[in-house]
């Protein structure tokens, strides 16, 4: 089977590291078959970015996501931008002091998402006094709600990413992300 | 020990020049190849190897030609812009026979164009970018692995057939990331010395074929010269023999081995009535495309060339003789597909899918070209 996800945000927020993360976890770590691509442009820095990540049980051909089954919006902005081609059902998980749930509600009922939130921004700020490891704080929740990668496998790859000296604080990043996720609908 | 790494195809370019041996790289910087140029300033020092930045990208192949004669496996990292500044010089190398690896990842163009898009519209230029008749062999990675793969092929080229070998990658598979296997033991090709000094002739190559390589300071006299040569390497621009060999030469040691040159990936092609022929990342895209036809009962079959220069005629001809249509995706406005039309073109309706801005050939958009008439 074959997934497709989108983690949009903006420039700074570690967007793609969270991608490199997935990808790493799903191919060295849970074996599977992964291909992570970026926005990749002058705007990168400031403005909305987003990875994008493949994961199959088979080889990936075609490494392109075209309509991804999961969305991690961690800006409003990305998510306006990103959001018309994530497929009707998919999951969709946001930053809700990011994201502004009154003004995306139509679009995650029309498309019928199944909505979680995650603080992670504010809780990486307030929990752990380190807004840098929001990112990691969402990739916990991400691994809550979707199953999709292992445990133990995301948190071999975090320690296989992480500057060194940082394991620990990212850790409990990734273990708060997993307590905080809430299905929001 | 064989290693599992999840990389960027640019980084396993780099980690493929040095597990060929190479250790010298000279260059200058440019999106999208960017980061080559970064990891090998990292690693090559910590290899007993040299980084040198130069002021531009003509210098950079100089820089690599000199090496390359100072015994040196050598490789420099570009994009269209620089490949355009480093043409002159890869003339030199292809007559001097200088073995030179050469990446570029392809990105929007003419001139500038989109620094940070895709494209393949470098593969005439790599042909014959360089004034005069020449050959050299161009190579055309699909994925994070082949990157790796073909880098440490274009080395073994250079020094099998002493020229310029080009990895010629885009923007979207230097950039994409995927876990790739890096084997214990590589096959290398490693330098041809000449034995004797003694009535030592440097560029005396039986037909088709080229010489064992001395390089400077070990004894071997030599004389190295962008001017037609004779056998002693030294210039003789007069005489119409001496030029007309010598070229021929050049030539024809690539053309005369392209089916030894090849690498060519095939799949179902056996009962094949069409069948989508790439090179580079929009294979991909053709093999989804090619899986869902196969599933709706339809003969397709597919051909990715690793190898696009030289063009692999007789092998071509043979795999595609019972196919009716031959589709050929690409980043350009058709250039490869012009030699896939000259080739199979008598036997076959050849049709081209083309994308240009930057964006990859969706297999839906090859699908729909299958599905014509």
């Amino acid at each position: 089977m074959r997934t497709e996800i989108r983690i949009g945000g903006f420039g700074g927020q570690g967007i793609l590291m969270c991608g490199i993360i997935i990808a790493k976890a799903a191919s060295l770590y849970d074996h599977k078959f992964a291909v992570q691509t970026q926005s990749y442009g002058p705007e990168a820095r400031g403005g909305a970015s987003r990875t994008e990540v493949v994961i199959s049980d088979q080889e990936v051909d075609y490494p392109k996501v075209d309509s991804p089954e999961i969305f991690v919006a961690m800006s409003h902005e990305a998510f306006l931008k990103y959001v018309d081609d994530v497929k009707d059902g998919a999951i969709l998980i946001t930053d809700p002091d990011l994201v502004d749930e009154n003004e995306i509600i139509d679009i995650i009922n029309k498309k019928n998402f199944k909505y979680y939130t995650s603080d992670a921004t504010k809780q990486a700020q307030d929990t752990l006094g380190l807004k840098i490891v929001a990112n990691i704080v969402m990739l916990g929740s991400f691994v809550k709600a979707t199953g999709l990668i292992s445990e133990e496998s995301a948190r071999k790859a975090i320690l296989e990413s992480v500057p060194p000296g940082t394991e620990e604080k990212n850790i409990k990043a990734f273990e708060l992300g997993m307590d905080v996720v809430k299905k929001a609908n | 020990m064989t290693k599992e790494v999840f990389v960027q195809g640019n980084e396993a370019c780099a980690l493929g020049a040095i597990a060929a041996g190479c250790r010298f790289f000279a260059g200058y910087p440019i999106t999208p190849s960017t980061e080559i140029a970064e990891i090998m300033s990292k690693k090559l020092p910590t290899v007993g190897g040299r980084f040198v930045q130069m002021e531009d990208e003509i210098a950079a192949v100089g820089a690599i030609i000199g090496a390359s004669w100072g015994g040196q496996k050598v490789v420099t990292a570009t994009s269209g812009p620089g490949f355009s500044l480093m043409q002159e010089n890869i003339g030199y190398a292809a007559i001097t026979e200088t073995p030179i690896v050469i990446i570029n990842m392809q990105r929007g163009s003419p001139s500038t164009g989109q620094p940070t898009r895709s494209a393949q519209a470098d593969m005439m230029q790599t042909r014959w970018g360089s004034h005069g008749d020449y050959e050299t062999i161009s190579l055309a990675p699909s994925s994070v692995q082949e990157c790796f793969d073909y880098t440490v092929e274009a080395f073994n080229l250079a020094e099998k057939y002493r020229c310029p070998v080009f990895v010629m990658a885009d923007e979207i598979v230097g950039h994409m990331r995927e876990k790739i296997t890096i084997p214990d033991k590589i096959d290398i090709t490693p330098r041809q010395m000449p034995e004797k000094c003694e009535n030592y002739l440097p560029y005396d190559a039986p037909e088709n074929s080229t010489t064992p390589m001395p390089s400077f300071a070990s004894g071997f006299n030599i004389h190295v010269t962008g001017l037609t040569h004779d056998e002693r390497g030294y210039p003789s621009t007069d005489d119409p023999d001496v030029h007309s060999k010598l070229v021929t030469r050049l030539c024809n040691k690539i053309l005369k081995n392209r089916s030894d040159i090849a690498q060519i990936d095939t799949k179902y092609i056996d009962d094949a009535e069409i069948i989508v022929l790439g090179y580079g990342i929009p294979s991909r895209s053709a093999l989804t495309a090619v899986k869902k036809a196969r599933d709706s009962g339809l003969k397709v079959g597919y051909i990715k060339l690793g190898v696009v220069w030289p063009f692999a005629e007789e092998l071509l001809l043979e795999y595609t003789k019972n196919a009716k249509r031959i589709i050929v995706p690409e980043l350009n406005l058709g250039q490869v597909y012009l030699e896939v039309d000259r080739v199979l073109g008598k036997n076959a309706k050849v049709e081209l899918v083309s994308k240009i801005g930057g964006a990859l050939i969706t297999p839906d958009e090859i699908l729909d070209k299958i599905m014509e008439e």
